[in-house]
């Protein structure tokens, strides 16, 4: 079906009325952009927090259960009982290498890293502090959380008498790169260790705090010889560590949790921050929505004349309806593009703007081609919805009405 | 000769079932043979706009039957009649309501785009002939508003013309010139109905005008009282 006379129309018609057009152009094309630019902040925004936070923590950590106290009850003696929480003392996870096994075998799951941490006291002469004795397996762990980012001296290479520490602790305890430091356990066993590296994690107190080992030197410092205090887990789905961490909860009677839990926090204010994004574009959609309508509802008062005219000249019903629609879909796609076109360079602006405390960049003016695609097809869609009332009114007119008008 | 319009017992009646029931038309019987020159005379109020329009396929007669060029109208649809209507009759209006966003070649062509009737090109050639016709080979390009009244009314006629039917319908087309223009857009009117064979009913005040008319009705309080 040539849809020839529909087009000329519906874009004559458009070119008439030209005021009119290039505004509710213009707001189409201000409601993508809105749309687009708004989407890809967050999405951007949001990938940048997520990573930041998870890449130097574990997705899942496995832990043994807590240790309860048990009440027992005589079956015919009632007993009013106040019941004290037990303290929790460092322990190890029992069949640590099955459970680890069944970590790596367990679809989903990236990396697997055994960990015995616990705390210990680091000094240099006369400088003291609690720190955290990071037990590892450097292999495994730099698969979980990749230190070798957030080396700012040195190297993350541990041996039996290494070890690599934080800036701030570096700073606390007066030491450098290949000094070396004590570190005494809770018992009082001393051992000295030779600082190889120093990390930045861009958080203030796991500087202070973080002291990695070898596993093994760990496990003797703090009591638990061949055991891990937990097992850390990075997943290739950052959304599904919840479910698989319940599911890895379940087979093996540990402490499971997720970064989702660990982070409920954060992750609120990201799920809020999406449902906010999410009103917006319904909110704008409507806007447009509406926009389209009105100066449709305007250009079919307008030329009413004409459709009268061109009923009768023989145009029918539904030829009529089509013209109004093209505009609508006109508006829709033209609109699109330009709102594309203009959220990128709003994107570009604000990538140079936007900037990281550190100087650091915090955003790169992409567009996602998904999102690029699906605001395209419901600006069109809601073009054409839109106009859809309009059209109606004038292919219902009657032209007798409006040749008289 | 066969008749190419035929009109038995016209009513038409507005506010139907109301208090206010109103019978405009009060039983109309027409027939214009083909290649007839006829004008429909009559006072304001007298009904003659009403009988065009259902003689233009426009509006519905609330009974009575229309035939034109053979096809009774009575039980179709609105996209059968609206095409019935585009193919079989042509019509010129006192303003002569051409399209303002199109030039005069355009406005011509209307009627073949709508209905998709010949190729571009072609409907091109038989738009700037009619134009040529009506004395307007300069002005293809101009828009409505560049050209006078009678030049308006004359690419109202070419635009009438361009799917060479059998039947035009002319309301006032005189009645908003000047005695001069007129008289010579009459005179086109004439001169088409002669060369082409195309009928017309030509609606009109001027009595002057309707006598230069080969078959005339007249219409008053919509009744046909005599026919001339």
């Amino acid at each position: 079906m040539s849809l020839a006379f529909e087009w000329l129309l519906a874009i004559r018609f458009l070119k008439e009325g030209r005021m009119q057009s290039w505004l509710i152009l213009a707001g189409v094309t201000g409601g993508v952009a809105i749309i687009i630019f708004l989407t890809q902040l967050i999405n951007q925004l949001q990938g940048t927090i997520i990573d930041r936070v998870l890449s130097s923590q574990a997705h899942i950590v496995m832990r043994p259960a807590e240790e309860a106290v048990l009440r027992f009850d005589q079956a015919d003696t009632l007993t009013a009982a106040l019941i004290q929480q037990r303290g929790q003392r460092l322990r190890s996870i029992d069949q640590w290498e099955s459970f680890a096994q069944l970590a790596r075998t367990t679809p989903g799951i990236k990396a697997v890293s055994p960990l015995a941490t616990g705390p210990v006291f680091a000094r240099n002469n006369l400088a003291s502090k609690s720190v955290v004795l990071m037990g590892i397996v450097p292999e495994d762990y730099l698969n979980v959380v990749n230190m070798n980012r957030y080396l700012v001296k040195g190297r993350f290479d541990i041996g039996s008498e290494q070890t690599v520490i934080g800036t701030e602790l570096a700073k606390d305890l007066g030491v450098n790169l290949g000094d070396r430091i004590q570190v005494v356990s809770e018992s009082g066993v001393v051992q000295n260790l030779t600082i190889v590296g120093l990390f930045d994690i861009n958080n203030k107190d796991l500087n202070k705090r973080w002291v990695f080992t070898q596993l093994r030197l760990a496990q003797s410092l703090l009591n638990i010889p061949g055991g891990v205090s937990s097992i850390d887990l990075t997943v290739h789905d950052l959304f599904g560590a919840k479910l698989l961490a319940q599911r890895l909860s379940k087979q093996t009677g540990l402490l499971v949790e997720s970064w989702m839990e660990t982070n409920s926090g954060l992750l609120n204010a990201l799920s809020n921050q999406t449902v906010t994004n999410n009103l917006i574009r319904v909110f704008v959609v409507i806007i447009v929505a509406l926009g389209i309508a009105s100066v449709l509802v305007v250009s079919v008062v307008q030329k009413q004349k004409e459709i009268g005219i061109l009923r009768a000249m023989g145009a029918t019903q539904q030829q009529v309806l089509r013209i109004f629609l093209m505009q609508g879909a006109i508006f829709g796609s033209l609109g699109s593009l330009m709102g594309v076109s203009l959220a990128f360079a709003l994107l570009t602006l604000f990538a140079s703007i936007y900037k990281a405390p550190n100087g650091s960049i915090m955003f790169t003016a992409q567009l996602d081609p998904n999102l690029v695609v699906m605001a395209s097809i419901v600006a069109l869609l809601v073009g054409i919805l839109a106009a859809l009332l309009p059209a109606r009114r004038a292919a219902r007119m009657d032209p007798v009405q409006a040749i008289r008008s | 000769m066969n008749p190419i319009l035929q009109l038995k017992h016209i009513r038409k009646s507005y506010n139907i079932g109301t208090s206010i029931e109103t019978e405009i038309l009060h039983g109309i019987d027409i027939e214009l043979s083909s290649g007839s020159f006829s004008a429909l005379t009559g006072p304001s109020g007298s009904g003659k706009s009403t009988l065009l329009n259902i003689i233009g396929l426009l509006e519905p007669p609330t009974s009575g039957e229309l035939i034109i060029a053979g096809q009774s109208t009575q039980n179709i649809g609105d996209d059968q009649l609206t095409k019935l209507r585009g193919l079989n009759i042509g019509f010129v209006f006192q303003f002569h309501h051409l399209l303002p966003a199109f030039n005069a070649l355009e406005n011509v062509m209307m009627p073949s785009i709508i209905h998709r009737h010949l190729e571009r090109q072609a409907a091109e050639k038989r738009a700037q002939q009619l134009l040529g016709a009506v004395g307007l080979a300069q002005a293809l390009y101009k828009k409505p508003n560049e050209l006078s009244g009678g030049m308006q009314q004359r690419v109202a006629i070419a635009r009438a013309l361009m799917l060479n039917p059998p039947l035009v319908l002319a309301d006032e087309p005189t009645g908003n010139l000047d005695t001069h223009s007129a008289d010579e857009i009459f005179k086109l009117l004439e001169h088409i109905n002669q060369t082409e064979g195309i009928s017309f009913l030509i609606v009109t005040h001027d009595m002057q005008l309707a006598r230069r008319c080969g078959q005339g009705f007249h219409l008053v309080d919509g009744q046909l009282t005599q026919s001339f």
